[in-house]
């Protein structure tokens, strides 16, 4: 009755393990009250997962565990453990119980025997502690000392009904070959996975040198779960599986605020800048300054006081600083007051998946509001392709759900035709990202000059021209080019192109200035000719008007003098009376 | 080697009420009367009965016999079915 009564009950219950990614994996965790396997070759990560399972029951769940050990001392395993961040030892005083359940080498075998001692220990250890939790760690190491496949099927039964009966979570690990195709029930202890509720499969793989983790759900009763394989990695906190898509997307704050590139005139070929929270990526042939055109972006972002981590695969991040002061970017003083953080990731070795669990982890401890990543291409590097896209899509929906202003650079081969950076970069993400800056080299006329185009940037108006990037040591800056007859000119020729243009425009000038002189000097001529003909006319006039009078008087003067004559004659008399 | 007068002291856990431990209690009644009549002393232990005690011991798989006497002590697990081995290990292999 009461093994029917807990089995209805648990059927919707899961027991959350607190492995990041592992509880979205499967909708919650492990089948609550039932027996998970967790199987995977040495080396596989079963028993840190194991504890973690019992650590997080213990620590956030209220459910005391025990942990069975058979083939490793619990002593050796605390000591293994202390590099995690994991309070095993504050935890082991009341909620977490170990068990040395090793077979002893010196231990002789006679005979059939079964698994009722340790039952019968952890029935009465269980009942005292409120035990909720139990891992069996390797019991593959006890069954193999059965003599039989009956004897070990009988006592895989036994434990499980022990499981049921005591309504505890079980989690049995067991080291299985898990190399594709051999069918389950051929392999040593297949009927463990027929039994149990859930098995888990963790894989180990080692491709082209890079080793690669991952887990699996092979089977889950009653629950839907991810079925894909997903990458993890083992990390400061245990295990952290990666999930293509967090349970929740979108949780960043999608923003209308801009944030500077650095390069003011490259703000104006986007409208205004880069959108905060927005992933950039600038593609491009080794040395055309993507690195500098991302250091402008971390100082900008320093600048304005916000924390900013500096990624570089390619070189150490003294020289990254180094090599930017000679185009006037000033990485140190910022460096110096912890404002940014450079990260050698060189020095990071694994797969790409570890690589970016580390620069997670880094990024949130330095609570980082801009991240550059130079470049993100390394994660595709021999041994990654596989992962690498998954990888580089996970770290866009990552830094966009912390609302990270992500740059990453990627590197093209150049060797690859032009035609295929406009197909995508190598990790493909360029469909990914919001925008997209493409640098690329014109070589002509014996010289190689940078140009910079945006291939595309979601949201915001941008510039359709190709614009060469020239670096001085006065700084970073964009400048036109040229087009003449069908071809781009930049750099030298640019050069002289503006030369003859400012030549000619001071050609123009000048000669502009000597037609106004001249057209002065006619106009005054003209005028001084104005004014002596008017000159002329008043004298002529005078002239006129004199000659008028002279006429009148003369006249006046005539018949004057006549009369004065005959005056003086007295002789006309006859004149007089007429008159 | 042993002395012959020296007195086996024995303790041996079993399961409840199986097949496994009605073996081990009737191969280890067969082994005493053979070759250590009235020098041995055996004290069966339940560990459905006592538990902590299994926990305690360190008694994980059943039956186990302890020999805790003479010394060493010797562990064996199983069902103590008669074997070369098994007589080497507790010593009486000489008599066997």
């Amino acid at each position: 009755m009461k093994v029917e009564r807990s089995r209805r009950a648990v059927i919707t219950g899961k027991a959350p393990t607190g492995i990041t990614g592992f509880d979205e994996i499967t909708r919650g965790g492990l089948p609550d009250g039932r027996t998970t396997l967790l199987s995977g070759g040495p080396g596989s990560g079963k028993t840190i997962f194991g504890l973690q399972f019992l650590i997080h029951g213990a620590q956030k769940c209220k459910e005391p565990g025990i942990f069975v050990a058979f083939e490793e001392n619990s002593k050796r395993i605390v000591k293994n453990c202390e590099g995690f961040d994991w309070p095993l030892a504050a935890l082991q005083r009341k909620n977490l119980f170990f068990v040395d359940a090793q077979p002893r080498p010196e231990l002789i075998q006679s005979g059939n025997f079964d698994l009722g001692g340790i039952l019968a220990a952890l029935t009465a250890k269980t009942r005292q502690m409120g035990a909720r939790r139990i891992v069996f760690d390797a019991l593959d190491v006890v069954l193999s000392m059965l003599p039989d496949g009956i004897a070990r099927e009988r006592e895989i039964h036994r434990l499980h009904d022990w499981l049921l009966l005591n309504h505890v979570t079980g989690l049995i690990t067991a080291k299985v070959s898990v190399e594709d195709g051999i069918h389950p029930a051929n392999q040593p202890f297949g009927y463990l996975q027929f039994m149990v509720d859930c098995s888990v499969v963790l894989n180990h793989r080692v491709h082209v040198g890079v080793s690669q983790r991952s887990i699996r759900v092979q089977k889950f009763r009653g629950s839907s779960f991810n079925e894909d394989e997903s990458p993890f990695v083992i990390g400061a906190n245990g295990f952290d599986v990666a999930i293509a898509r967090k349970a929740n997307p979108g949780n960043g704050k999608v923003t209308f605020a801009r944030v500077t590139s650095g390069v003011k005139r490259l703000d104006t070929m986007l409208g205004g800048g880069y959108y905060r929270g927005a992933s950039v990526l600038i593609t491009g042939f080794p040395g055309t300054a993507k690195t500098t055109l991302s250091g402008a972006f971390a100082e900008s972002c320093c600048q304005r006081g916000e924390r900013t981590m500096f990624v570089s695969f390619d070189s150490d991040g003294a020289e990254v600083v180094r090599n930017l002061k000679s185009v006037k970017i000033q990485l140190t003083p910022h460096l110096k007051n912890g404002c940014l953080k450079m990260v050698s990731a060189r020095n990071i070795t694994g797969s790409a998946e570890t690589l970016l669990v580390h620069m997670k982890r880094i990024a949130t401890e330095h609570r980082t509001r801009c991240l550059v990543i130079d470049p993100v291409s390394t994660l595709s590097k021999a041994g990654n392709e596989l992962t690498a896209h998954a990888v580089a899509e996970r770290l866009i929906d990552w830094a966009k759900s912390e609302s990270i202003t992500l740059v990453c650079t990627s590197l093209l081969d150049e060797t690859s035709s032009q035609s295929q950076y406009s197909a995508g970069t190598p990790l493909q993400i360029s469909t990914l990202a919001d925008t997209w800056i493409h640098l690329n080299y014109l070589v002509q006329s014996g010289e190689r000059n940078r140009g910079i185009s945006i291939i595309k940037s979601r949201g915001t108006a941008h510039s359709n021209q190709v614009r060469e990037l020239i670096l001085s040591d006065a700084g970073v800056t964009l400048a036109d080019i040229y087009t003449a007859g069908g071809e781009v000119l930049m750099g030298t020729l640019r050069w002289e192109k503006e030369r003859a243009e400012r030549i000619a425009q001071e050609v123009a000038d000048v000669g502009g200035r000597l037609k106004r002189v001249s057209l002065d000097a006619e106009e005054a001529i003209l005028r001084v000719r104005a004014k002596s003909l008017k000159t002329e006319l008043e004298a002529k006039q005078i002239e006129k008007a004199l000659l008028l009078r002279t006429a009148k008087s003369y006249k006046r003067d005539v018949s004057g003098t006549r009369a004065r004559m005959r005056e003086l004659r007295g002789a006309d008399i006859a004149q007089q009376g007429r008159r | 080697m042993v002395p012959r007068r020296k007195k086996f002291k024995f303790r041996l856990y079993i399961a409840g009420d199986t097949q496994n431990s009605a073996s081990a209690i009737s191969n280890l009644a067969i082994l005493c009367k053979k070759h250590l009549l009235n020098r041995s002393e055996t004290e069966v232990v339940d560990v459905f009965l006592e538990p902590d005690r299994a926990l305690a011991d360190g008694v994980f798989m059943t039956p186990t016999l302890v020999k805790l006497n003479p010394h060493p002590v010797r562990k064996i697990v199983g069902t103590l079915i008669l074997s070369r081995r098994l007589m080497q290990c507790l010593q009486l292999g000489e008599f066997a």
